[in-house]
């Protein structure tokens, strides 16, 4: 069965939107070669998760036009709350598709660091960001919704970390959606040199405005020899807004790319994550928490696969499941041929705290390779009735001895994310999800 | 003011299975009742369903707390009208600390408005901790999570030193303790020792005993109390076992049922 689809956008447009952005050549063919794909190509099949219906094709424009802020002053309380506007000297703020904000350190910058947005970056300098915009991780071709990607990004970042640099504030980026009209077809690459080491933590949030929307993202990571990332994210997109989300990240020897997610959108959502672990002794990390609520339903695949000798992998995922919200976690863990001593460890969690909640948690592990080791844990249930006797023994209330269980339970990943703000906004966001 | 802890005919059952079959007890603020008896006789039994364990199901009689009957409360609303248990095995409840769950558990008892404050928490804590020998750490470690046995133990009598029950029900508190741990956990509950404070300690053995100095001790078989005695009784039971216990009552299988 072909999905019906007739884009709100045509040739011209995004021929038009990419001479507008004055791109080089390379990312017109680009947008033009992936936009005849995404007529033919069929829609991902996220396993277990039907998404024919979804909405991911429809929306009122391709790119709106949002005020900047002048100064941080400006922001909206919800932003102001997520930035240490005292300290916080590396900072991106994209207002919908228009970028709002950005501050790069002078330090950083005679560093040869390069911080801004997608398309800036693809202006100034489109050598760089041909040479790994949807190369290795994600491919152009892969299905319908990276093509529409490539065909339509409008957003996003670009941060490049030179040879042996090493970041030691996190840089910091923070997506506002408060236009229903715009579709959000953000792409971040992380392109980080031997030797250096860099954490980046996104934000996404919504606004009252945010309605009826869709939000197609691609994150691409490339950690070379002996690179170190740290990839922080909280996403808090609307009930609304109908979301596609592809963070990939490749390792070469020695390196290390850890993954902090918070996965909070109020809408359905597909999630996809994955680690490809290339070079030897390299290292993969994700870390991910999730609340579901309402009728979402939600799919998130989080996949590390190992070609390296040595390298190890880990997911641990951990979601709360209330209302009649479902959710599927499939986690992943290949060992390809010839990656000898690799370790492979998954563990997801799933927690309901309703009858009509459902939650499904697949554990799969695909090794062509003898020399391994590999483990997984998995579970469904509820909140542990003995854990609210022993807290309610001590005369802490039902309700307050299940708000504890359930953020100690997200509290692995909340722990992770190196900015304050952002830490409190994931509190102050699984807080909400969970007791209204 | 002197409080009251009475068990009248409790009857207590799990999947079905009768464990209790009747047990009167009376405790009095001021005192240590120590329960003994073999194992499979009922003695944590009674320790949990007092509490409200949600295994355990009350079939019959009450147990009444000044006059209360708290058979009729949630399990929160009987530690706030001044019950305690510390549990043979503790939960360990990952991401919530030691801390602030101690802190939840002491601004449970307070009126909104009138929380513990941060200094004033810290510096009972800091003094509990030291009088019971723990590392500072166990502060900021998750609740009871990789605690080794005695930690946990001595985690439970941390818990009873701040919060400060009527009464607290202590359910093997000295089983899988080094001498050194014991000794630590006997000096917890005897700093607890006032007029104001009610103690049931539950144990398969004497050598607590020689620790902390009961002014009752009862034996538990099939389910019911058989003997109850001062000091005198438990030495006895050291020196001679159960089994005249049992004679004189004319008992064969002292056990409520072979896998209890």
């Amino acid at each position: 069965m072909t999905t019906q689809m007739k884009l709100p956008v045509d040739q011209q447009a995004v021929q038009a939107f990419s001479e507008k952005n004055g791109e080089p050549g390379w990312l017109s063919s680009l947008r033009l070669d992936a936009l005849a794909k995404a007529e033919e190509l069929p829609l991902p099949k996220p396993d277990k998760t039907k998404i024919d219906k979804w909405n991911f094709t429809q929306f009122a424009s391709h790119t709106v036009d949002s005020e900047v802020y002048a100064s941080l002053e400006e922001l909206p309380e919800s932003v102001k709350s997520l930035v240490d506007t005292e300290k916080q000297e590396n900072l991106y703020i994209q207002r919908n598709n228009t970028p709002a904000y950005l501050k790069l350190s002078d330090s950083l910058k005679s560093k040869g660091v390069i911080f801004t947005d997608i398309l800036t970056a693809a202006k100034e300098h489109p050598e760089l960001v041909e040479k790994y915009f949807m190369k290795d991780a994600v491919q152009m071709d892969e299905h319908k919704l990276t093509s529409l990607h490539a065909a339509l990004v409008n957003g996003g970042a670009f941060l490049y970390i030179p040879k042996n640099v090493e970041l030691e504030e996190p840089i910091q980026a923070v997506y506002v959606h408060d236009n229903a009209d715009a579709a959000l077809f953000n792409h971040v690459l992380v392109v980080a040199e031997e030797n250096s080491a860099v954490t980046y933590v996104e934000s996404y949030l919504a606004t009252e405005g945010a309605g009826e929307s869709l939000a197609n993202i691609i994150t691409e990571v490339v950690a070379k020899d002996n690179a170190r990332v740290v990839y922080g994210a909280v996403d808090n997109l609307s009930e609304g807004t109908t979301t596609y989300v592809n963070r990939r990240g490749t390792a070469a020897r020695d390196a290390k790319i850890e993954w902090a997610l918070g996965m909070m959108n109020d809408g359905d959502t597909i999630s996809e994550n994955i680690t490809h672990l290339i070079g030897d002794n390299s290292h993969g990390d994700t870390k991910m928490v999730v609340v579901g609520r309402g009728k979402q339903k939600q799919n998130f695949t989080t996949n590390i696969r190992h070609w390296g000798k040595n390298s190890e992998g880990y997911i641990l995922k951990h979601g709360v499941m209330k209302d009649a919200a479902s959710s599927i976690f499939n986690g992943i863990g290949k060992i390809e041929h010839g990656a000898t001593k690799a370790n492979a460890e998954q563990e997801s969690r799933v927690l309901m705290l309703s009858e009509k909640a459902r939650g499904d948690a697949n554990p799969i592990l695909l090794i062509d390779e003898d020399d391994v080791t590999a483990g997984h844990a998995a579970s469904v249930g509820r909140v542990d009735p003995m854990q609210l006797f022993y807290l309610m023994s001590r005369g802490i209330s039902q309700q307050e001895a299940e708000r504890l269980v359930i953020h100690g339970f997200l509290a692995p990943v909340v722990t992770k994310l190196p900015i304050e703000g952002v830490k409190q906004q994931l509190t102050e966001v699984i807080e909400r999800k969970v007791n209204v | 003011m002197a409080s009251t802890l009475v068990i009248k005919d409790l009857h207590v059952e799990i999947e079905g299975k009768e464990i209790l079959k009747g047990v009167n007890l009376e405790l009095d603020s001021g005192k240590i009742h120590v329960i003994m008896g073999p194992n499979g006789t009922g003695k944590s039994t009674l320790a949990s369903a007092i509490m409200g364990h949600p295994k355990f199901e009350v079939t019959k009689g009450e147990v009444l707390l000044n006059g209360e009957n708290v058979l009729e409360m949630e399990v929160d609303e009987r530690a706030l009208a001044g019950l305690f248990l510390a549990m043979q095995y503790p939960s360990e409840i990952t991401g919530v600390t030691n801390a602030d769950f101690l802190r939840s558990a002491i601004n449970a008892r307070r009126e909104e408005g009138q929380e513990i404050s941060l200094m004033k928490f810290i510096k009972e804590l800091d003094k509990n901790m030291d009088f019971l020998e723990m590392d500072q750490n166990m502060a900021q470690r998750y609740l009871n999570e990789g605690f080794s046995g005695g930690e946990k133990k001595r985690n439970e009598i941390l818990q009873l030193m701040m919060i400060k029950p009527e009464f607290g029900i202590l359910d093997e508190i000295d089983s899988g303790l080094d001498i050194d741990a014991l000794k630590v956990v006997s000096k917890g509950i005897n700093q607890m020792r006032s007029e104001d404070f009610g103690c049931l300690i539950i144990t398969h053995y004497q050598r607590l005993l020689n620790y902390i100095e009961p002014d009752f001790v009862h034996v538990m078989m099939q389910g019911r109390v058989v003997k109850s005695g001062g000091p005198e009784l438990a030495q006895r039971l050291e020196s001679e076992g159960y089994d005249w216990i049992k004679q004189e009552l004319g008992i064969e299988d002292e056990t409520v049922g072979q896998e209890a």
